[in-house]
């Protein structure tokens, strides 16, 4: 189980220039929870993410993950139980180097030794796993992952971030670089990863019949904040117009205070 | 004649290997190579003159280059510099710290010491030099089998990757300041080796051998890979820098020796260089053009 109690992340502090990109944010993911996260530009998405994995940290609050305190653990070693997914197909793997030797990488986690694990079994046993993805890469396993196209790539970054099963995944726009067709191959490959290795998921997107469709959780965010937060069957009951709908009516409700404030 | 292109581009090879590690695989143009090269020479000039044995020499001299290394890599972790500031930073006190292991002389002569050659001095003159060569690439031909080796291992292929892509890195849960520690000792390791050896070769320990010596090993990096091209195959890589430094020291024996038909002097063989390196640059970019 994942918590955030209490973050808020004030970029450029006491300037002229801060801005409160996340204000109190009080989240509880639970195990095998699949949430989809919409929100418009500036929202404090990207940010919520960049302080789940540490790549930056909260100005105050804590996190939590399976009850340990992690707020002050830097990246490179949450990344041991976070996975994470860009935007860019070009992140999540090195491009000069072959499928093979990119899928070793992802095998293990954490510092290597002197071990040579790319060996004819591990060979045999990343082909079956890059079978899986159905893109036909598991008889190109020596070549440069350069050579592969945008939708490959993400397909292989999100392997690669499933194969060591981590505690939590963080997809960042995943498909929002991609052309429709791909996009599509993409977020099926996730969905199918996601149910298989019952992996808690956390998933940014534009697109709300995305958020809709995927997922048993949905949460809208807005200048900082979690404004709506649903599951089970009321998630399953929404469509893109009550979604709509509903972001009118909180965001005029605020408005309205607003108003009352000012007058 | 012509064996002494042999001789300096053997020896020199460790030299460019060195730098295709930082250059190739960490993506980090390193200039302490030009302080750890006379560092590994003036540590064998400094153990060699006081009776040790010049094979135990060569290992001082190798963890000489990996702490000078280790002390670049820090400094670009710790204070946030540019990798190639921190490279000036440790060459620059390098000059310093040579002069001092030298014993507060420039140059040291070796002639009458022993060094790793001397088991060659029974044999008649002909002879010594095809031994000198013989032993050269054998000892050439096993330091870059144990490269070949570690980049293949897991950590060999983080740090191929750490050059590639070093969010991908942070990614699979490794701290990239130590990778970067790793590969820029290793690196230095293999230069100061390089520069114990050419400096037992040649007789003596000079504070100024490494000027240039970063330039040498681009140009030689890139003259390798006009013949051998590869990012995919750990040997032909390692090959193509061992060639390159072939390649690299038979133009400059040409400069030296038959330059003087078109004017040129050892002084401008810097310059040779440089343009080397230059026209290297274009042919490859013209290539590419091609192929794209």
């Amino acid at each position: 189980m994942i918590k955030l109690e209490n973050i808020k992340k004030i970029f450029n502090q006491n300037t002229v220039d801060e801005t409160i990109a996340l204000n109190n944010i009080n989240l509880k993911i639970n195990e095998g929870d699949f949430i989809s996260i919409i929100g418009s530009n500036g929202a404090g998405k990207t940010t919520l993410f960049n302080i789940i994995s540490g790549h930056i940290f909260p100005t105050s609050g804590d996190i939590y993950i399976n009850d340990k305190k992690v707020t002050k653990e830097p990246e490179y070693k949450r990344a041991c139980y976070i996975g994470r997914i860009f935007q860019n197909p070009t992140i999540g793997t090195a491009s000069n180097m072959t499928i093979e030797e990119n899928l070793t990488l992802a095998y293990k986690k954490g510092m290597r030794g002197l071990k040579i694990s790319l060996n004819s079994k591990m060979r045999k046993e990343l082909k079956e796993k890059l079978s899986l993805l159905n893109l036909g890469l598991e008889n190109r396993m020596t070549d440069l992952v350069s050579l592969l196209s945008g939708g490959q790539r993400q397909a292989l970054s999100l392997l690669m971030a499933v194969l060591s099963k981590p505690t939590l995944l963080l997809l960042d726009e995943h498909t929002a670089a991609l052309d429709p067709k791909n996009a599509n191959v993409v977020l099926n490959l996730t969905e199918k990863f996601v149910r298989e290795y019952k992996l808690t998921t956390l998933m940014i997107t534009h697109n709300m019949s995305h958020a809709i469709n995927y997922g048993n959780r949905l949460i809208m965010m807005d200048k900082g904040e979690i404004i709506f937060d649903v599951s089970g069957e009321a998630k399953k009951k929404l469509t893109v117009e009550k979604l709509i709908d509903n972001f009118h009516k909180i965001r005029h409700t605020e408005l309205d205070n607003d108003k009352i404030l000012l007058e | 004649m012509l064996e002494g292109i042999f001789f300096e581009g053997l020896i020199y090879s460790l030299m460019v290997l060195g730098v295709y590690i930082t250059f190739r695989f960490l993506d980090f143009p390193d200039l302490t190579v030009d302080g750890s090269f006379p560092l590994g020479a003036a540590i064998s000039a400094f153990l060699l003159i006081n009776g040790f044995d010049p094979f135990l020499s060569l290992i001082f001299a190798f963890s000489g280059g990996l702490l000078a290394g280790t002390i670049t890599a820090i400094i670009h972790n710790k204070l946030k510099v540019p990798g190639l500031l921190a490279g000036i930073l440790t060459m620059t006190m390098l000059y310093s710290i040579n002069i001092r292991i030298l014993g507060n002389r420039a140059n040291v002569s070796l002639l009458k010491t022993t060094s790793i050659f001397s088991f060659a001095d029974s044999f008649s003159n002909i002879n010594k030099e095809f031994f000198i060569i013989i032993f050269l690439i054998l000892f050439i031909l096993a330091i870059k089998s144990i490269i070949d080796l570690f980049f293949i291992t897991d950590l060999g292929l983080s740090l191929r990757a750490m050059g590639n892509n070093e969010k991908f890195i942070i990614q699979l849960g490794i701290n990239p300041e130590i990778l970067k520690i790793i590969g820029i000792a290793l690196s230095n390791g293999l230069v100061a080796l390089s520069g114990s050896i050419w400096a037992q070769y040649q007789g003596f320990s000079d504070v100024g051998m490494g000027q240039g010596i970063i330039i040498a090993g681009l140009a030689s990096v890139m003259l390798g890979e006009f013949f051998i091209f590869s990012r995919k195959n750990i040997f032909l890589m390692t090959s193509s820098a061992i060639i390159g430094s072939l390649i690299y020291r038979t133009i400059m024996y040409f400069g030296r020796f038959y330059g003087y038909y078109i004017n040129i002097t050892p002084n401008d063989l810097k310059l040779l260089t440089g343009l080397l390196i230059i026209f290297s640059i274009i042919i490859s970019k013209i290539k590419k053009r091609e192929y794209l």
